[in-house]
């Protein structure tokens, strides 16, 4: 009866030590997604902001956004980005970053164990970083006066976007990914733009599938990754949002 | 031979920015002055993106774009570290290096660059950009980054001598001590610095520097 005692005691000890340690983890879980709170100000058809929501999706950080009104905006967004007032602004623990490019970096540093979107090699690192600043030098602002654009100067601008898109394929030769076998900074960078492709094309009456097929192709293979789908909004979508935009500016 | 060249130009703040990494963190490196507008094959092999300088090449692998530069010698030379520890901290750095480089430029070359209706607005804006600059981009430490220099000083790097120069050369000046304290401050301890010190093109040079290109644009403008 001793024996079956201490052999109880010994049993509940066990179980005691195995409850308080899980216990313990739960708390130092819970305490550590208490720390990292994570708000995303975001506007839905921006490039710049499905950049970050497609970065957080890949290195699975929960998150809670809001969506901003450009036209009308919040306090928060005034506070947490008082410089530009744009999105994204991505908030960590009460702490702002803003522009979506130091953010992913951001992202990429403090959730380094996880789909890493740079390279180890700072050589490699610096020619990721240079087609991302080429990315953002050019398809946005070539992509607006291509949409908004009339005549001449649409003409001119649709033959940027080309070339820019023909040396973007160019960098991308054979490659799976720009990233090489998985996606990196550059194919987060430029993969929001595929959205917005069909918009390009309709404004402008041209077909980009048609010049730039493998990287087209390339966004397709993108797609099929649900971290970048459920970042997308679908084009149709961004092509309405076009039309009311042209409309408001009497284009 | 060091395995370290850079081809830059010598009027061109960007160039002057690499050259002030390189040298605080003590790499060694050749440096080739590209003769513009004649810009030489191993230029245009280098960046035939953009063909422009600074490029960097180490070990035969060309790096292109200025601020692209800077993260890599940071990077591939981690002494005398120009970047902060904390990723936080050094988010906040980039930040204001790219508001530096974006603002400084287009802003500041229309002030420069340009007459009447247009410069008036240049003027405007150029206020504005060192309005932001005073009040929330240099904080109330030596520098930037604190008590030593880093990327950020380096990128707004071209304030001193160059903007000086434009604002001689324009004949306004918009960096006033009385209105723009912390940024003069700034300046002023910038320019101590003993590797800035010894590392600005010649003032009397790139006074007649601009001074040739300012006429031009003048000239072009009055067509």
């Amino acid at each position: 009866c001793w024996i079956s005692g201490q052999a109880l005691l010994g049993s509940s000890r066990i179980i005691f030590s195995v409850l308080i340690k899980n216990l313990r983890e739960r708390d130092l879980q819970t305490v550590r997604q208490m720390e990292d709170n994570v708000v995303l100000l975001d506007f839905w058809p921006s490039s710049f902001g499905m950049r970050v929501r497609i970065a957080l999706a890949e290195k699975g950080i929960k998150y809670e956004s809001h969506e901003e009104n450009l036209l009308d905006k919040s306090p928060l967004l005034v506070e947490m980005n008082p410089v530009h007032k744009l999105i994204p602004v991505l908030i960590h623990n009460g702490k702002p970053i803003c522009e979506s490019l130091i953010i992913l970096q951001y992202i990429d540093e403090v959730w380094h164990d996880k789909s890493p979107l740079l390279p180890s090699d700072p050589c490699k690192r610096s020619q990721a970083r240079f087609w991302a600043d080429y990315i953002d030098k050019k398809i946005y602002s070539i992509g607006k006066r291509v949409m908004m654009g009339k005549g001449e100067e649409q003409e001119v601008a649709k033959k940027e976007l080309i070339e820019c898109l023909k040396t973007l394929e160019g960098e991308l030769g054979d490659k799976l990914y720009f990233g090489g076998e998985t996606i990196g900074l550059v194919d987060v960078a430029l993969v929001p733009f595929y959205t917005w492709f069909y918009s390009y094309e309709t404004c402008g009456n041209f077909s980009i599938e048609a010049e730039c097929p493998k990287l087209v192709a390339w966004a397709k293979r993108c797609m099929e990754r649900e971290t970048i789908s459920k970042s997308l909004p679908d084009p149709h979508k961004i092509y309405s949002f076009v039309l009311q935009l042209k409309q408001k500016l009497g284009k | 031979m060091e395995e370290v060249k850079l081809h830059g130009f010598w009027p061109s703040p960007f160039s002057y920015r690499v050259i002030w990494a390189l040298k605080l963190k003590g790499v060694k490196y050749d440096y080739i002055e590209e003769d513009f507008p004649n810009k030489s094959k191993l230029l245009l092999q280098y960046n035939p993106v953009h063909k422009k300088i600074p490029v960097l090449v180490h070990r035969g692998k060309p790096v292109a774009e200025s601020l692209i530069i800077l993260e890599y010698i940071e990077e591939t030379w981690p002494e005398n570290p120009l970047l902060p520890k904390d990723a936080y901290e050094r988010a906040m750095a980039r930040f204001w290096i790219k508001y530096g480089d974006e603002k400084g430029g287009p802003t500041f070359y229309s002030f420069f660059l340009s007459v009447g209706e247009e410069q008036e607005k240049a003027i405007k804006e150029t206020m504005e950009v060192l309005k932001v600059l005073e009040e929330k981009g240099l904080g109330d430490k030596k520098f930037v980054g604190g008590d030593t220099i880093g990327l950020v000083d380096i990128t707004f790097g071209w304030l001193p001598r160059w903007f000086e120069c434009m604002e001689e050369v324009v004949g306004v000046k918009l960096l006033q001590p009385t209105t723009f304290p912390r940024l003069h401050a700034w300046m002023e301890n910038f320019k101590e610095v003993p590797v800035i010190k010894e590392n600005l093109p010649d003032h009397e040079k790139l006074l007649a520097h601009f001074k040739r290109i300012r006429e031009s644009s003048v000239a072009d403008t009055m067509k």
